[in-house]
């Protein structure tokens, strides 16, 4: 259980996905620019992220393991991952149109997040049990939640600002996105596994 | 050996995959009602939301689920009403077709200017500087704000300032009417262009109007008194003519002082012809 919340607490705040291990910055800077596609998106990948740790996991574990097949890991993740995109698009189209319409174009767009693809490489290197690996997506994608919602707060604020010509557009984003990761760095060292 | 492990392990795993996938496309596949789209393709496809949907695929569903009225498609009008009936077999009440009509004609030459304004070309935001630079608080500014939100291009300024409807392309989808700040333009039912209306819409009290603009209504109630029909009303300080009372006799064009009064025929159809004869020089010739 100490175990467990440690992930949690670790993979949120310390290792952030986003701002200290720079997974997924192009939807990080892409849809931060509303509070509203921020947290589309963000649902869109505590979805994704949490069934592509559980899969990728379990495949690992039972397939790629038992037949020494370990260095096909990238290979069968990246197969993995885009399916699982696609089957979580259509079944929500049928099941539930509404969220369907909400997460709206994140879904295909997850299929290129780089921090899923990490998450699940990192469950595995990290051996981590199952119940650990499923904690460990979830709190990851949280982590990159926290980091997006956070950013598109500012990035909101930013528009009413006034900002010197030169920094204007992503340069100001890319600056702020800097100084959030610097602030992320005061987590450091509090906690490992 | 190891690599045949590796290509059938991930083949297999492809396989599995594909399987899943075409399963689950089989299953929950979503089945898209065509008639939404044949619907759809007899829409205009303006996306102008006239009808109260956010585009015409949104009002096709509605129609097809059968919660909106297949007339409502108003920039289409009775054409594609009757089109839509033929898709889905049904019997529907034709849309009126309307046309925008601008009201007031206070252009440069007869309405007085109170000071250059020079700022962002934006009806609204030169009505609040000062109350707009015109006198009259409620004449038009041709700034343009009806210009720029018609998506048909059928409201233009002409060079005397104020904008005309093109009522060839004018489809009366109303987004001129939402735009005006100053509620300047109605759209009207088309109705072969019967009737005589009051092209002015001041509320101010005759001797302000009168200083402000040489055509403005100056609520004399002339025209209410000459009107056989009793169709004239006066509403705030403004004569306003209803439409579906007038009978086009022109009782009240020349007992106007200030001649505000025109029959809807006298108003130009596009930019050209009023060029060609400006609205008031010509004497509006009644259609008795």
């Amino acid at each position: 259980m100490e175990r467990l919340l440690s992930i949690i607490f670790i993979y949120i705040l310390v290792e952030n996905f986003v701002l200290q291990r720079f997974f997924g910055i192009c939807p990080f800077l892409g849809v931060s620019r509303k509070m509203e596609t921020a947290i589309g998106m963000s649902m869109a990948v505590v979805f994704v992220m949490t069934m592509a740790t559980i899969v990728t996991w379990l495949l690992f574990t039972f397939v790629l393991e038992p037949f020494n097949l370990q260095y096909l890991q990238i290979v069968t993740f990246i197969l993995v991952i885009a399916s699982l995109v696609q089957l979580v698009e259509t079944t929500l189209r049928k099941i539930s149109p509404t969220l369907y319409q909400g997460l709206g174009i994140f879904l295909p767009l997850i299929t290129t997040n780089c921090a899923i693809m990490a998450v699940a490489l990192l469950a595995v290197r990290e051996e981590f049990v199952f119940v650990e690996a499923v904690v460990f997506g979830v709190a990851a994608s949280l982590g990159f939640s926290l980091a997006l919602v956070i950013m598109a707060g500012i990035r909101e604020r930013l528009e009413l600002a006034e900002i010197p010509d030169v920094l204007q557009g992503s340069a100001v984003t890319l600056i702020t996105a800097g100084i959030l990761s610097l602030a992320f760095m005061g987590f450091r060292g509090m906690l490992s596994l | 050996m190891q690599i045949f492990y590796a290509i059938i392990a991930l083949g297999l795993i492809g396989l599995l995959f594909g399987i899943l996938l075409s399963m689950a496309a089989r299953i929950f596949s979503v089945k898209v009602d065509p008639r939404v789209d044949k619907v759809k393709d007899v829409l205009p496809g303006a996306n102008c939301g006239a009808c109260g949907y956010a585009g015409c695929v949104q009002f096709a569903e509605a129609v097809v689920r059968g919660e909106a009225d297949p007339g409502g498609c108003i920039p289409g009008a009775g054409d594609t009403a009757e089109a839509l009936a033929d898709v889905l077999n049904l019997e529907v009440g034709k849309a009126e077709a309307l046309v925008a009509t601008v009201f007031c004609i206070g252009d440069n030459t007869k309405a007085v200017d109170l000071f250059i304004y020079d700022g962002v070309e934006d009806c609204a935001v030169a009505g609040r500087f000062n109350g707009g630079f015109k006198a009259c608080g409620y004449g038009c500014l041709g700034l343009g704000n009806c210009v720029r939100v018609c998506p048909f291009d059928a409201i233009e300024i002409g060079s005397h300032g104020l904008p005309v409807v093109d009522q060839q392309a004018c489809t009366g989808c109303g987004l001129c009417v939402k735009a005006c700040p100053r509620d300047l333009i109605k759209t009207l039912p088309r109705r072969s262009n019967r009737g005589h209306l009051v092209l002015c819409s001041s509320h101010d009290r005759g001797k302000s109007v009168s200083k402000a603009c040489s055509v403005g209504c100056i609520a004399c109630k002339a025209c209410v008194k000459a009107c056989p029909q009793e169709a004239i009303d006066m509403e705030d300080k403004l004569a306003v003519i209803d439409l579906d009372k007038c009978d086009d006799c022109g009782a009240c064009v020349p007992v106007c002082p200030p001649e505000t009064i025109y029959p809807r025929t006298a108003i130009p159809a596009n930019l050209k012809e009023l060029e060609k004869q400006p609205l008031a020089a010509g004497a509006p010739e009644s259609s008795s």
